[in-house]
């Protein structure tokens, strides 16, 4: 299986093609709704200024965002008490309630993947085109297995957004993930789609 | 009555972390069917990796817990409202333990109760007298978000799919039920289906047929013959586990036949993902066994 270490090169990046399975290693940021909302409104469109520590937290996760991986989760995470973080559960979330944002996020920070499920529409299919960047299907519920590729938890922002919600900086080791988007406009939740429909058609058919 | 607050946290804390064997078994047999190096292999080999794993940790297999619904059959003479009791008592200790993830959420104001109780509703709970001389059962079921958002609710006649008012029509509309899920209830799954009923006990009814294994026999041979149809038909689409495409789009499919008004005829899909988690405890005496 194909391994691939973050930060991504743009070459290795439009190399990549859809159904193809692929292990990733490196540095990675968590967000999801909270965090796509407040990158959009605060640095993207420019809705709200920029408060509290809006600034800081921008300058501390634009390098790792850079050639970088942005992953659709919400963890359940032990030792927020103690601040000696452990990723107990991290199995990836519905991505497609980032659509509206996830083009703009990918561009704005040089994003080279974003790792979710269920896959994303044709905006973000047109980002990954334009970015380049991929996107990678994790797979739905093996919340275990993928804790357990989280070697570190180096960081966390926006704790104040929730657990889940924060944006957590970790390093993964062998995160099982499939490109189910790639950078030269190939969609495989659309051939699968597309493919099912057709069968279905027959079988309707059928009697 | 005895206090059974423990042993119905250890059931839950077994549903959440302890993929039922007739699952995990047709899961292996389906990564057989796919091609190694394989989008789908891959799937089901991380699954496969991800169930172990859960179980040597007693973490929870997937961190969506899902829904708790409890099924209940009870000896004459028990109080329902003390159960009813121990079951909330135990959902909320298993939720400290992490064996559940705070999911119930206050539809009205947002706010989530943060242990796992909720309303009359919230964990459900169905209760069911049995004989006195018989033991009390309590059956567990997680069902998650992502595969209840893909069930679906058909009423026939459906004049878009031709799908009339019998079994030829139910076939139908089921395959459009697989076909409109795609990989997004996590697939591979296993499809529950009611055939008649109001709106409400078709819900209900196709939940239920989940509590049977992958493989029990279906009494009625007519629904038996089409429960491998329809299981058959689906994996022709080629969804595959979580729709990267593949042979394993579809586990299991159980349909159970209820009564209905002659104006209605419903049809209730309920899908289960692959985090197909349900256990059943058996009290007999001071004897708790496990399955
Ligand atoms: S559908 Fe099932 S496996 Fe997928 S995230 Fe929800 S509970 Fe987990």
């Amino acid at each position: 299986m194909r391994e691939i270490t973050i930060p991504i090169s743009d070459e290795t990046i439009r190399d990549l093609k859809v159904g193809e399975p692929v292990l990733l290693s490196g540095v990675m940021m968590t967000g999801r709704d909270a965090v796509h909302k407040w990158m959009n409104d605060t640095f993207i469109k420019k809705t709200r200024q920029p408060v509290g520590d809006d600034l800081e937290v921008y300058e501390a996760i634009k390098p790792i965002l850079d050639g970088g991986v942005l992953y659709h989760c919400g963890p359940v995470v032990a030792g927020v008490e103690t601040g000696e973080y452990k990723f107990v559960a991290a199995g990836p979330t519905t991505s497609i309630r980032e659509e509206p944002y996830q083009a703009d996020v990918m561009k704005h920070f040089n994003l080279k993947g974003v790792i979710g499920k269920g896959g994303m529409g044709s905006k973000t299919l047109q980002g990954c085109q334009e970015t380049p960047a991929v996107y990678f299907h994790a797979i739905g519920g093996a919340a275990s297995l993928i804790a357990q590729c989280v070697r570190r938890v180096i960081a966390v922002h926006k704790l104040d957004f929730g657990v889940p919600e924060a944006m957590w900086v970790i390093e993964v080791k062998d995160f099982p993930v499939v490109v189910t988007m790639d950078a030269n406009g190939n969609s495989q939740h659309m051939v699968v789609d597309a493919q099912s429909q057709k069968v279905l058609e027959e079988l309707l058919a059928k009697a | 009555m005895q206090d059974l607050t423990q042993q119905i946290l250890e059931l839950v804390r077994r549903t959440s972390t302890d993929l039922p064997a007739d699952i995990e078994n047709k899961l292996r047999a389906s990564l057989a069917q796919e091609e190694p190096g394989s989008a789908a292999h891959g799937a089901l080999e991380t699954i496969l990796k991800n169930v172990a794993l859960a179980r040597k940790n007693s973490t929870p297999i997937c961190q969506d817990t899902g829904t708790p619904l409890f099924y209940v059959h009870y000896p004459e003479g028990t109080s329902t409202r003390k159960l009813r009791r121990m079951i909330q008592d135990a959902v909320i200790a298993a939720t400290k333990k992490n064996y559940l993830r705070p999911n119930s959420v206050d539809a009205i104001t947002g706010k989530n109760t943060g242990d796992n109780t909720g309303d009359e509703h919230y964990p459900t709970i169905h209760f069911e007298e049995v004989d006195e001389d018989q033991p009390l059962t309590i059956e567990l079921m997680l069902k998650g978000g992502g595969c209840e958002n893909v069930g679906a609710q058909y009423k026939l006649p459906n004049v878009g799919m031709h799908a009339g008012r019998d079994l030829a029509g139910v076939r139908k509309v089921v395959l459009d039920a697989v076909y409109q899920a795609q990989g997004k209830g996590c697939a591979p799954g296993v499809l529950g289906i009611a055939i008649g009923g109001d709106r409400g006990s078709s819900y209900l009814a196709s939940k239920e047929t989940l509590l049977s294994k992958i493989g029990d026999e279906n009494p009625n041979p007519e629904l038996a013959a089409m429960e491998q149809q329809i299981t058959e038909e689906a994996n022709q689409m080629g969804i595959g586990p979580m729709g990267f495409g593949g042979k394993t789009t579809v586990l299991d499919t159980k349909i159970k036949g209820l009564h209905r008004l002659p104006a209605s005829y419903f049809v209730s899909v309920s899908y289960m993902c692959w985090a197909y988690r349900r256990r059943k405890m058996t009290v007999q005496g001071d004897e708790v066994r496990y399955d």
